[in-house]
């Protein structure tokens, strides 16, 4: 299935293979890269993300951990000061809030209590948000709780090359990493550059589509709902810009600001719940520097306020649907 | 009541005592000195003083080599002072000065040292246990036979991660001798409230991981203790655990109301049984040294305290710019646009 063009040497790669991809080149370019997690070996990845690695790498590299996510996660922020590279996946980004002390307390804030001595170059990764069907406990978006947290980076990918080029730039890091995924998006296929060597800077957006009558601002699966809905929206004659932000920390607020001062509108869209989340930031941020170009107030599309619901029809309420998308966008365009 | 005799004074070599006593000392001044600071407000928030446990680090620390690690709580001036930190740098890091450990941006509880490889100075209670670990995951991952030491009191022994770091360490073999400070009280808990399963080494056993009880108001038990420890270790046996029987003189930090344990109770443990006041008996009855060897000591130390107490005062606080710094290790990167 893979199929190389010669013009701009392209792979169309599923997401999940993107982000292996990335951890054996990377694991392949530096001794003191290790991966770390629940059935990460043997078991060949619980959503088979590191499939294969165990294979290549070996167990020294490659390390199956019981089911503790606070230990495992404290020992690779410790083998981090030490001067390793750790990748510690979590099964779900859900299990990490077992894990949530050493992540802040331990990796993020080493650098600075240390007055730049150490710190912790590690990724922590897996994927996050909802699912299909697995209710309150295993359904929830981190995405604005990390991307608080001054110390750490923290990144979002939807797009397998977005996937691949940011997971290599975050290991390669010298910081710590949230690099946020999501289980829906692994087996999406995606264009891919075949170069060992590209890699996605962490902190830049990218713009998918140009438009001139309004932004859309996501990130992660959101952008599923953001690009149809701008393609819907296109049929009835309104122009969306759309925006992967890609990186939630640090935030690339000059392509947001950009777009918006030329577009006048902003639609922001994302899976994770209302309060505090990233659209409100940003909403912020629009009316500190871009007011006066503002021709409607900036909304906000998110989850809904609710824990995730089990049943197939409330889940599907729950969720940010692109109907909504495009609701918000014909509010704001007052159409 | 006599002094306890120190285990087996008659076999060491009096340079060594002598450095133990001073090591002793320096730290037990230090943190005297370091109070009166905070008495006098230069010294701010939480500050947790190590006056009574001095022979734990002292001991522990003899037969560090090059390359060995170590890692604590936030009672961490005496770890700093023993593995060889200035005691400059730690007491204007109490300040809160530009010439502290992290030009004042951690405090008293964060503190390190990449050049001496200890690795904090850690607030929260228990977080550095898998942090140990992982330091000694990244020594046997890289084939060398360092040792991480990593203590930890007796109530951060109640938290879960301390087992979940027990099983991993001893599962994986990794070379790291956990130290259970025990200092009887968990702030103002003292562990019989605590716990009904009080026995540090079975606890630790249960993980396959082997264990000694030693007496940390002897310094040359712990030294004694800390050389098996670290023999085992480096000869690839996995984790061993030390729980060592000391006690705090004072409170939990500067802020104790000292209600939940007698004046009774402590004084007696500093007459009968004081690391510092132990090994100097031992020094002088078997004519290791006389009382004008020790008093030369004394003014050494005083010097040196007294120097670190000034030096605290008078470096400056960190620039503004400091805010800014040291939050990632891309200077430019920061989520505050300053337009």
């Amino acid at each position: 299935m893979a199929s190389t063009t010669t013009d701009n040497a392209l792979q169309s790669m599923t997401v999940r293979e993107a982000l292996r991809a990335a951890m054996a080149e990377e694991m392949r370019r530096d001794e003191t890269v290790f991966l770390m997690g629940e059935e990460v070996g043997e078991y060949q990845g619980a959503y088979k993300v590191s499939q294969g690695l165990l294979d290549e790498f070996g167990a020294r590299r490659v390390i199956d951990t019981p089911i503790t996510e606070h230990g495992f996660a404290g020992i690779g922020v410790g083998a981090a000061f030490g001067g390793l590279r750790p990748i510690v996946e979590f099964m779900t980004f859900n299990f990490a809030m077992q894990a949530i002390d050493q992540i802040i307390n331990s990796a993020a804030k080493t650098l600075y209590m240390s007055g730049g001595q150490m710190g912790a170059p590690m990724v922590f990764r897996g994927p996050n948000g909802a699912a299909a069907r697995v209710a309150a406990q295993h359904s929830q978006d981190y995405a604005a709780w990390y991307a608080q947290i001054p110390g750490l980076k923290v990144v979002m990918p939807y797009a397998a090359d977005d996937a691949k080029g940011l997971l290599k730039s975050a290991i390669r890091d010298p910081n710590p990493v949230i690099f946020l995924e999501n289980e829906i998006l692994y087996g999406r296929s995606f264009d891919v550059p075949t170069d060992e060597d590209f890699t996605v800077p962490i902190g830049k957006a990218r713009i998918w589509r140009k438009g001139d009558d309004v932004t859309i601002v996501s990130f992660g699966i959101g952008m599923t709902y953001a690009l149809e809905a701008a393609e819907a929206l296109e049929a009835e004659g309104i122009s969306a810009e759309v925006i992967d932000l890609r990186s939630l920390r640090p935030i690339d607020y000059d392509t947001v600001l950009d777009s918006v001062r030329k577009t006048g509108r902003c639609v922001t869209v994302e899976e994770g719940w209302p309060v505090g989340a990233i659209g409100n930031h940003l909403g912020a941020v629009i009316m500190q520097h871009a007011f006066d170009y503002l021709d409607a107030p900036v909304i906000n599309c998110t989850g809904k306020d609710v824990p995730m619901p089990y049943a197939a029809n409330l889940e599907k309420h729950a969720l940010i649907t692109t109907p909504e998308v495009i609701e918000a966008v014909k509010s704001v365009t007052y159409r | 009541m006599a002094k306890r005799p120190l285990a087996d004074a008659r076999k060491a070599d009096t340079q060594e005592l002598l450095a133990l006593y001073r090591d002793m000392l320096l730290i037990r001044r230090f943190e005297e000195k370091a109070g009166q600071l905070y008495g006098m407000g230069l010294i701010g928030g939480f500050c947790h003083l190590y006056v009574g446990q001095e022979a734990v680090v002292v001991g522990l620390e003899a037969n560090a080599r090059e390359g060995d690690k170590r890692i604590t709580s936030y009672r961490d001036h005496g770890h700093m002072l023993a593995c060889g930190m200035s005691a400059r740098g730690v007491m204007a890091e109490l300040t809160g000065r530009e010439g502290g450990y992290s030009k004042g941006k951690g405090g008293s509880m964060h503190m390190f040292s990449r050049e001496k490889d200890f690795y904090g100075g850690h607030g929260i209670v228990a977080a550095q246990v898998p942090l140990g670990a992982g330091l000694a995951l990244a020594d046997k991952y890289r084939g060398t036979d360092h040792v991480t030491f990593t203590y930890f009191g007796e109530g951060a022994a109640n938290q879960g991660q301390v087992y979940e770091t027990y099983n991993m360490a001893s599962l994986w073999q990794l070379p790291v001798v956990f130290v259970i400070e025990n200092n009887q009280y968990a702030m103002g808990t003292s562990i019989t409230r605590a716990t009904v399963a009080p026995d540090m080494v079975a606890r630790a056993a249960a993980f396959g991981i082997k264990g000694e009880v030693v007496d940390g108001m002897d310094v040359l038990a712990v030294r004694d203790a800390g050389a098996r420890a670290l023999a085992h270790c480096r000869e690839g046996n996995g984790p061993y655990l030390l729980e060592v029987k000391t006690y705090r003189y004072r409170g939990h930090s500067m802020s104790d109301p000292a209600k939940y344990r007698t004046r009774d109770e402590v004084q007696k443990i500093r007459q009968e049984r004081d690391p510092i006041e132990a090994l100097r008996a031992v020094l002088i009855e078997g004519d290791h040294a006389t009382e004008q060897d020790l008093k030369a000591i004394d003014a050494e130390i005083k010097d040196i305290v007294n120097d670190s107490a000034e030096f605290a005062r008078e470096s400056p606080e960190p620039p503004l710019e400091e805010l800014w710094t040291d939050i990632t290790t891309d200077a430019e990167i920061t989520q505050d646009r300053k337009e």
